[in-house]
């Protein structure tokens, strides 16, 4: 479980979460909507160690995070993707996999250099790991491509490929359904619910379509103004005065249509 | 020019195109792998040609030294101190973007560099430091020396490619670009971006420092003009751009391309009338800038673009 706690995060003036507390429970799919600017994707970020939070705490099974950078987070099991891409784009995308396996002998400079036969069996299993995963993914066609040539949707399911390398315990993903096409985006929610109920992975997703959402998530935590709105099941949240109101500012939007 | 002359020519060429590759596959392993942008390779290179300058000089009440100690010597301590400097200034600014690693590795590398030409008690200030070896002097005179050192700097050119080859090749070479390509990504797969760039930045500087070196015994007497930061950075970087950044083979190609062409240069400035002449290095620089333009209007990546390096893996079916 992952526990947000009364985090503040501030950036000059401008406070993109605000006092939010929320918890995301083990072996669950969970949502995280709110409208655009609620201060999802900082939430994210300040759980994943990309920003360190002005104010709160950040606990994994109870242990506090709040402090480590995020490379060492990802040691601890936790994985994400991201809104916008970020793929390494002069990299394959079986390098781009690769990568996010652990090598430590490879990834040793002086082994590098004066015995890189040892890095070998490492090496092996790294490949294997990224073409079962690109097999997974559907996607093991596109191994030898330059990440950076790939289409919008492809880099989603690389990014989450990337993830799936690090034998993660919880994936956050951020958007991963955006800009992506129907089809796809199905398959992507299979991929989702197959990697929860078989292997058991934490999963945290930020997406902002609540149909996607109620088939995939078991509950939701609705984010606004940076602050938590409310939790629950889609059902219950989406019958809410609150999340209406912020959704659909104050009614206007209702009234013109 | 008869055929000796030509040869002897080439020869001279293949010495100062040697040192550029050296310090070209060097700035490859910062910016074509590690994405970090320095603008102080000068720094390095002094560090790296004084102290190889004074441990191998002989003594001499001019400054600190000589030592009198062997080539060898000097050429590992030419390379620790300059690793050394480059880990000082990794340490303070690795954290910074690329644009502003450019401003600070230039500020500080030139202040290591000014402050190495200044000192007179170390380095002889503008006077510079003379009667550098060369290697197996006391066998070999005159041409035949000059010979046997354009071998060393093909040894030494060989063994950095070596090294640049087995870093590209290598899981360490595969996080390096992966850092260079996105950062924030890189932290989130588990990297440890700042100690991978150091590292990068630390193996840079200790072939900068040698390839400093190596031109100390080629000059036989280091002076400040010779680090002059137009002819080492600025002509480095258009090297590595123009051959390739990412790509080994580009940076040695760029090197020895864009050395052609300097020299090239030589012989047209030197037709120019002679109140041109104080202007002529500029007028060299200009000549560069105009083949870089050309080059990267037909070859976006450079002449020998990035490729991803060969998997050493078997694949089943
Ligand atoms: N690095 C930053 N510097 C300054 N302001 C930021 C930064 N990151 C986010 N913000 C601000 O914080 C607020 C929340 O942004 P965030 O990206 O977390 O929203 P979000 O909920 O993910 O929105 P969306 O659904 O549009 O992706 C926004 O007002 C944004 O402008
Ligand atoms: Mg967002």
């Amino acid at each position: 479980m992952i526990a947000f706690e009364n985090i503040t995060m501030r950036f000059g003036g401008v406070a993109a979460v605000d006092r939010c507390s929320f918890e995301i429970p083990t072996g669950k799919i969970t949502g995280l909507i709110g409208p655009n600017g609620a201060g999802k994707t900082t939430a994210f970020n300040v759980i994943a160690g990309h920003l360190r939070p002005t104010s709160g705490r950040v606990l994994l099974e109870g242990e506090d995070i709040t402090a480590l950078p995020a490379h060492k987070r990802q040691a601890m099991g936790i994985a994400r993707t991201f809104q916008l891409a970020h793929e390494f784009h002069r990299m394959t995308v079986v390098e781009n996999l690769m990568v996010a396996a652990k090598n430590e002998l490879g990834e040793n400079m002086l082994n590098a250099i004066f015995r890189p036969g040892q890095c070998k069996l490492q090496e092996q299993a790294a490949y294997d790991r990224a073409m079962e995963t690109l097999r997974f993914l559907e996607i093991e066609q596109l191994k030898d491509q330059l990440a950076g040539d790939l289409s919008g949707g492809q880099k989603k399911l690389l990014e989450l490929g990337r993830a799936l390398m690090q034998h993660p315990k919880i994936i956050l993903l951020d958007e991963i359904g955006a800009g992506v096409n129907r089809t796809l985006l199905g398959k992507i929610a299979e991929k989702i619910i197959q990697l929860n109920k078989e292997r058991g992975y934490t999963i945290c997703l930020i997406e902002h379509d609540l149909d996607y959402v109620s088939r995939l998530c078991d509950t939701v935590i609705v984010m606004a103004q940076g602050t938590l709105l409310t939790t629950g099941t889609v059902e219950e949240v989406s019958r809410d005065e609150r999340v209406i109101e912020a959704y659909f500012g104050g009614g206007k939007y209702q009234e013109a249509i | 020019m008869e055929l000796s002359g030509i040869l002897f020519y080439l020869i001279s060429f293949l010495i100062m195109g040697g040192i550029y590759s050296v310090i070209c596959l060097a700035l490859n392993m910062q910016w074509g792998f590690g994405g970090l942008f320095n603008a102080g390779i000068a720094g390095f290179y002094a560090v790296g040609a004084y102290s190889a300058a004074i441990i191998t000089s002989a003594n001499t009440p001019n400054h600190v030294g000589g030592f009198d100690l062997p080539i060898v010597v000097g050429l590992v301590v030419a390379g620790t101190l300059s690793g050394i400097v480059g880990w000082a200034i990794a340490r303070i600014c690795v954290r910074l973007k690329a644009d502003y690693l450019a401003m600070a590795s230039i500020g500080i590398a030139e202040i290591i560099r000014l402050a190495v030409i200044n000192e007179e008690w170390l380095t002889n200030g503008s006077l510079g430091v003379s009667r550098i070896p060369r290697p197996l002097e006391e066998f070999f005179t005159g041409r035949e020396s000059e010979m046997v050192f354009f071998v060393f700097v093909w040894i030494i050119v060989a063994i950095t490619f070596w090294v640049a080859h087995r870093l590209y090749k290598s899981p360490w070479g595969r996080v390096m670009r992966a850092i260079r390509d996105n950062e924030a990504a890189a932290e989130s797969v588990g990297k440890d971006v700042q100690s991978f760039r150091t590292q990068s930045f630390v193996i840079g500087a200790i072939f900068m420092g040698v390839a400093g070196a190596l031109s100390a015994h080629y000059f036989k007497f280091f002076s400040p003009d010779a680090t002059e930061p137009l002819l080492i950075t600025f002509l480095a970087w258009v090297m590595l751009i123009a051959g390739g950044s990412g790509n080994n083979k580009g940076a040695v190609a760029g090197a020895l391309i864009i050395w052609a062409i300097w020299s090239m240069t030589e012989i047209i400035t030197q037709q120019l009338p002679p109140d041109w002449a104080t202007r002529s290095s500029y007028i060299r620089m200009l000549l560069i800038g105009l083949f870089l333009q050309f080059v990267l209007q037909r070859f976006r990546a450079g002449l020998f673009p990035e490729k991803a390096p060969k998997l050493n893996v078997k694949s089943h079916g």
